[in-house]
Order: C-alpha cells, then structure tokens, then sequence
C-alpha cells in the first residue's frame, strides 16, 4: 500500500490529516499490519485533551496490545464510535474509513516532526530492514 | 527460559518459515514462528479445515527396562498401568509437595518401553527430576534431538494424512497412537493434538523434517491447509481448555489447583505429592482455576488481576481473544468461595476494571462426527 501524500505520519505509525486547526487521527498501514487482527480500540472521550507524543488510546490484535499516540495536542472534537465497533475495519482500511479522532489543535501541529509520506515510506523501510 | 547464552535453538523447519512468510517470535529459548498469514485465519482452518505446526520444539524422553513402569508411576499423577501398549495419556509430572514439573504425554510403546513428550523449555528440567528420582534401574534417554514433531489438526487431517501413511488412521482412536511410515519414513503417528480438534502429531526424523513438511503441505492444498504458528496453536488451546505449563500451572501448583483432579489417580499407589493431593481432595483446594468470559469490552492478558468487591482476589493465567467464538475469554486463579459458575468478577485491564463472568470449561468443544 502506498502512503497518501495528503497525510503527515508520526514516528509512532500514527497518520494526521490536517484541515486548518482541526487534525484527524488514526494508525498507519505498516502499524495495522505489525499488530494483526484487531479486535479491540479505546479511544478517548469527546473532550479529552490529548498531547502530541503523548498516549491517547489502546488498540488490540488477538496478540498484543499497542498504545496510540497522538501526532498533535488538542481536545477531541469528534471519535469515530462506528470503528470502536468494528475494529477490524483497521486492517482492511487504516488511512480511510478507519480514522479514529478529530482533535480542535489548541497548538500547531509539530510538523518539524511529522513526515511526509515519502519520508515516512522510507522510515517504514529502514525499520523493517534493521 | 531463554538458552544461557541468548542464542536461539532452531528446529529443522526453521529457514522454511522464513521463506512461507512466518513472522518468528522467541518462545521456551526457541526461534519459533509465531504466525504466517494471521492468528484469525490459521485458527479459523484449524477449526474448520485444516493446519500444519512445526513443534519439533517440544521434548522427548523415552523410559525402558523392567523399572520403568515402577519409576512413572512414582513421578507421574495418572496411572501409567491403565495404558496399553499404543495409547497414551496426559499426565503430570509431580514433585514432593504436589506441584508439578511439567505436565506431559505419556505414550506406551512396547510391554517396558514409554515415549515421553514433554514441553520445551522444561525439557532439560524433566530429564534431570526423572534420573535424580531413577531409583529402579529404568533406561532413561533425553532423544528430543532425535525427534522433530509435525501437528496436524483440523476436521480434515484423517483425509490429508492417509495416502501419506501406512497407519490406518480410520482405526486409530483419540489418544492412541501406532508406529508406521509417513512418506517412506518410520514415524510414531498419535491422535493427540492441542486445539480442541481432530488431527494427528507425528514424531519424525529431524533429518526428514522439510520433506515431510513440504508433503502434507502439498497433500493437503487442495483442503485448504495452512502452516500455523504458536499464536493460533495458543489461542486454539485456550478457546478448548486447554492448559498452558508454566502461566496455567507450575512446580507451586497442584492438579487439584489447577482443574485436573482427572489426572490424579490417587488410588493407584504412592507417588510424589500423592499425600497432599489426597488432603486437597478430602477438604477442597483453597484455589481453583477457572474459566471466565468478558462481559464488557476488553482483553483480559496473562497476570491481569482479578477483582471481587474491591479486592484483588487471584490473576488472569492465561487470556486473549478467541477467533472462533470471537469473545475474550480467560483462565483464573481464584479463591474457591468465587469460583461457581455465574460468580461475577472483575478484570483490572491497565488499571481499568472490567466486568467478567465465570464460564465452565472448555470454551469450545468441537462436535463429534
């Protein structure tokens, strides 16, 4: 799978779309194909603060269980209560219908350290190889 | 427990997971696969169709001569004079205060001769409790480097196996086992297994490994095989009941306490621990291990603690998500006053509590057809 270009992607597998001073959140391709079949997302209530770097949620596959960090800080506008549902649609269709959280950004989205696609396709890389 | 000096044992098969895909994981000091297209799936074949394990991880011992008989039932809970010669049981291997050393296969090969598997990280530790307590001139042999082990499981493993074999496998019960060839080599082939399913496990030549490998896998393509790894092998044995040594019981717990009192023969005569699984049985065990059901959304994982009003009252042994009942189930440990079916419990998941209920055991049972 490509990465789309109009995402930026943290160093933890989490994507950000960003849309003026609101972020959605959710986890790459690469992290969805690391942990498996999901079965289980906790995500944080509408008007939670979460914190760029900081852990906002839990996703689980049958065989581990992974912690979600958020690429920006805000408050959560928005969760996406149909994926908490429906996990399993992370597998099929992480940087689509799989968002997890919207985020009002209460400061700008630290993109000095978010990559771009390109750059994170090679990050990917690099951690696969080693 | 990982090898001393952190390298990893590979079994036979090991570059032929590599080159299926198998994502590999450490298990028991082993480099083992964890799983190949997904734990979902490779469970999902077992239950429905089929699946191939590589277990040649797992140990085997083998006890001969006129005291082997007098020194497994020393050791061992079940009655190892029941066996006939080609059956087999599940049993414990005990120490003086009734816990167990590892719990184990024992097969019956010949009129003094038995054929030991038992798990692989404890495989050094059993040899050595058997020959310390070998007090009756019994022939006592660690051959786990002898042997590979294949598993085939999964309602179509009879259809798989057969043109493969010359064991009549139609005729082979549950728990029995015979010494024929499987592709012109000279195996040991048991009904025994694992996952809650029909299917076979093949003790082999390490020598013969990818060759027999690679034809049950060619065999059993157009059934829809698929080479499985320890994550299903793990949660297959879970959805079934089935205990794993070393999170559902160890040498600090005994059968009694850990739901198998069905392996303790205690009337077959002495052996080690028998005194004190004879009080367990008399007054009751003051914990038991049972099984529970998540009744809100969560995976209770091992060791996760298990709440009753407010209290921490025992520990998750062993808990995940299953694929084919698709809920997250569990093994407890837990005071006998919380341990009826229906008892309300919780489960502290990241310091969260959730709501869980106890479930009898096995989770799943396949049926009979």
């Amino acid at each position: 799978m490509s990465y789309p270009s109009n995402l930026r992607y943290s160093d933890q597998h989490e994507w950000v779309l960003l849309d003026g001073s609101v972020a959605t959140v959710g986890i790459t391709d690469h992290a969805q194909k690391q942990l498996g079949d999901i079965v289980f997302l906790e995500l944080p209530k509408v008007g939670a603060i979460v914190e760029a770097g900081k852990p906002c949620g839990t996703v689980e596959s049958v065989k581990a269980v992974s912690e979600i960090f958020s690429p920006v800080t805000g408050a959560v506008t928005e969760v996406n209560s149909a994926l908490i549902e429906s996990p399993e649609w992370i597998n099929q269709d992480p940087h689509g219908k799989s968002w997890m959280i919207r985020v009002s950004l209460s400061a700008p989205a630290p993109l000095d350290k978010l990559f771009t696609a390109a750059q994170y396709e090679e990050y990917v890389r690099q951690e696969t190889a080693s | 427990m990982a090898a001393p000096t952190g390298v990893l044992r590979k079994t036979a098969l090991n570059e032929t997971h590599r080159r299926m895909g198998a994502r590999m994981v450490e298990f028991g000091g082993w480099d083992m696969p964890l799983e190949y297209s997904g734990i979902v799936p490779e469970h999902m074949a077992v239950r429905t169709r089929a699946g191939l394990f590589d277990v040649s991880h797992m140990g085997e011992i083998e006890i001969e001569g006129a005291g082997a008989l007098a020194l497994l039932q020393k050791l061992t809970s079940n009655d190892v004079s029941r066996l006939q010669i080609g059956q087999a049981h599940y049993s414990g291997l005990m120490n003086e205060r009734g816990g167990m050393v590892d719990d184990l296969l024992v097969h019956r090969v010949g009129e003094q001769s038995y054929f030991l598997c038992v798990n692989a990280a404890r495989r050094e530790a059993d040899y050595d409790w058997i020959t310390r307590h070998n007090d009756t001139g019994a022939r006592v042999r660690n051959t786990s480097d002898d042997y590979a082990q294949l598993a085939l499981q999964g309602p179509s493993s009879t259809a798989i196996l057969q043109p493969l074999t010359s064991v009549n496998l139609s005729a082979l019960k549950y728990y029995w086992f015979a010494r024929g060839t499987v592709c012109a080599v000279e195996c040991l082939v048991a009904r025994t297994g694992y996952t809650g399913e029909d299917g076979f496990e093949v003790y082999l030549p390490v020598s013969e490994s990818e060759r027999i490998w690679n034809a049950i896998f060619e065999a059993g393509k157009s059934e829809g095989i698929v080479p499985c790894g320890l994550g299903a092998r793990n949660t297959l044995r879970l959805e079934a009941g089935m205990l794993l040594y070393g999170h559902d019981m160890n040498e600090e717990t005994t059968p009694l306490e850990a739901n198998l009192r069905w392996i303790c023969k205690l009337e077959k005569g002495p052996f080690l621990g028998r005194d004190i699984l004879q009080r367990q049985a008399q007054d009751g065990v003051a914990r038991v291990l049972v099984g529970f059901e998540m009744r809100e959304r969560g995976i209770a994982r091992d060791d996760a603690p298990v709440v009753v009003d407010d209290t921490v009252v025992g520990k998750v042994t062993s808990g995940s998500y299953v694929p084919y009942l698709k809920r997250s189930i569990g093994l407890a440990r837990v005071p006998r006053e919380y341990s009826a079916t229906g008892q309300r419990i919780s489960i502290e998941i990241r310091g969260t509590r959730a709501a869980a209920e106890i479930v009898p055991t096995p989770f799943y049972r396949r049926a009979k057809g």
